[in-house]
């Protein structure tokens, strides 16, 4: 496309249905301890 | 636009890039001027209000290209998304996988900004016991259900001061692994005053992940962070943090530090860290209320000025080949969590507990000495009532939360710290509000990030930022 360059290929929508298995970091482990952030959580299953 | 289409997107300005998020899909598209224009006005079926209002400032026919374009993401489900319900993926309740044992509540530092009142967390000081420790591990093998993976980070105060603990514990999980076929993540928090070639060793031997605490520069470092006599403690943790990165391979650590209204520059500790040899990186902006080392509201404009200059730092490091991880742009589009995992957030009180010196449970470290939020103990489990408690944090996910509804960074953040809210609104459905700001900018600054990386990997070579002072 001319006017739009699309960065990434999104899931979001197609994890309504899947997902959910909870094998995934819990995100305040990890590095932050005071704040929560999960958008850059990785998906355990598609390590 | 009308109002029901602009919760559906969020557009910004970010290192040059005019960035368009599909905030249902997290479609990420970098746009031109004019594409970020129409999105003032487009709506999917108003093209001609569209070309009529904007007409004076583009050519007709490129703006029906510029159009054309935007149906071809609608129709990809990458623009206008449909919203999104509570998933059948997402449990009514939660299974417990995450403890944090407060090992120790105590420490040998004194640092200014401590949200456990340098260890004692509201009450006295204390060592966890072996056998409360082991009943943590116990209680997360009952309660984590099928899942396999399972965490306990080991907390303080400081950690390291009960090191018989941390082995005992870190014995007695590798035992129950093998009976239960359970896989445990172990973590060590520490302020590194207390490393040495000994636990160093064990530390590596037993495949513990590091948070290594240190604020950046020295003076930083040494205004907050000085040990139970006052003194500095910047030359003591830094070598021993460096002795043990080095052991390590420079891997399974994070180097984290907190920022205050005392280092709003925050981006030369960032720097400072990286200088010394460090390149798995976060930086936290400091969470306290009423405090003159608390951030608020009118100092945002020079965090989010600070935010665009670390942006800056880490891309300029990156194309260098001297780049380093930062924990809050380390962000995969393209795979993040699913939609579950988005609404369950942190897990603090339904998936995530901490576990006091003395056994009580919870809802996380934070919460830890807010007696209201006293869920129960590791030996008898939860006490009458607080199911409540655990039921009223699973369900206090962005959609039901007025403020996370129609914003759109709730599928990145979760709604935000429940700790935060508590101790701001009393009242875990009520985000606090400069968090939520500083958190919003630094996602923009991560997608910007990841947007260019990404530009740079397939070589878009006509890619040409465009001219604005952002």
């Amino acid at each position: 496309m001319k006017h739009i360059q699309t960065v990434n290929e999104p899931t979001l929508q197609a994890t309504k249905t899947s997902g959910g298995c909870g094998e995934c970091q819990a995100s305040c482990q990890s590095a932050c301890k005071t704040s929560c952030t999960v958008g850059n959580q990785v998906c355990e299953s598609k390590k | 636009m009308n109002n029901e289409m602009s919760t559906k997107i969020h557009k910004f300005v970010q290192n040059g890039m005019y960035i368009l998020l599909d905030v249902n899909s997290g479609a990420v598209h970098v746009i031109d001027k004019m594409i970020y224009d129409i999105m003032d006005i487009f709506n999917g079926k108003n093209d001609n209000e569209v070309i009529n209002n904007l007409k004076s400032q583009y050519a007709e026919n490129d703006l029906k290209e510029a159009l054309d374009e935007l149906h071809i993401l609608m129709d990809k489900n990458q623009l206008f998304a449909p919203d999104i319900d509570v998933p059948p993926t997402f449990k009514a309740k939660g299974l417990v996988k995450s403890l944090c044992l407060m090992t120790a509540h105590d420490c040998n530092m004194r640092c200014k900004y401590c949200f456990g009142d340098t260890g004692e967390y509201g009450g006295e000081r204390q060592l966890m016991n072996n056998k409360v420790g082991r009943a943590a591990v116990d209680y997360i093998i009952e309660h984590s259900g099928p899942r396999k993976h399972c965490e306990i980070d080991f907390f303080g105060g400081e950690p390291l001061i009960n090191m018989p603990l941390v082995k005992d514990v870190t014995e007695y999980v590798r035992k129950r692994e093998k009976e239960t076929g359970k896989e445990f993540k172990l973590t060590l928090t520490t302020n590194g005053l207390a490393l040495n070639d000994d636990n160093i060793k064990w530390l590596n031997d037993n495949n513990i992940s590091l948070v290594l605490s240190t604020d950046g520069r020295r003076e930083t470092h040494d205004n907050m962070r000085p040990d139970c006599g006052g003194q500095p403690t910047y030359d003591k943790v830094m070598k021993n943090f460096k002795k043990c990165v080095d052991s390590r391979n420079g891997e399974n650590y994070y180097m984290r530090g907190t920022y205050t209204a005392e280092n709003l520059d925050f981006t030369k500790d960032v720097e400072a860290m990286a200088d010394a040899g460090f390149d798995i990186l976060s930086m936290e902006p400091v969470v306290l209320k009423d405090s003159p080392y608390g951030l608020t509201e009118e100092m945002l404009p020079e965090i989010f000025a600070e935010y665009d200059r670390l942006t800056d730092f880490y891309l300029k490091r990156h194309r260098e080949g001297k780049g380093f991880f930062f924990f809050h742009f380390n962000m995969d589009l393209s795979n993040g969590p699913c939609v579950a995992k988005r609404l369950a957030g942190c897990g603090a009180g339904h998936e995530y507990y901490a576990v006091a010196a003395n056994g009580d449970l919870y809802p996380c470290h934070q919460f830890v000495g807010r007696n209201k939020y006293k869920l129960g103990n590791v030996f008898d489990d939860l006490d009458e009532g607080a199911e409540d408690i655990t039921r009223y944090f699973r369900e206090s996910h962005v959609m039901n939360k007025e403020r996370c509804k129609t914003c759109w960074a709730k599928y990145f953040c979760s709604g935000g710290c429940h700790a935060n809210a508590d101790l701001f609104h009393d009242d875990i459905r009520k985000p606090y509000e400069v968090g939520c700001e500083i958190q919003k900018k630094r996602l923009e600054c991560a997608i910007a990030v990841q947007a260019v990386l990404s530009m740079e990997k397939i070589g878009k070579k006509d890619y040409k930022p465009a001219s604005v002072n952002c």
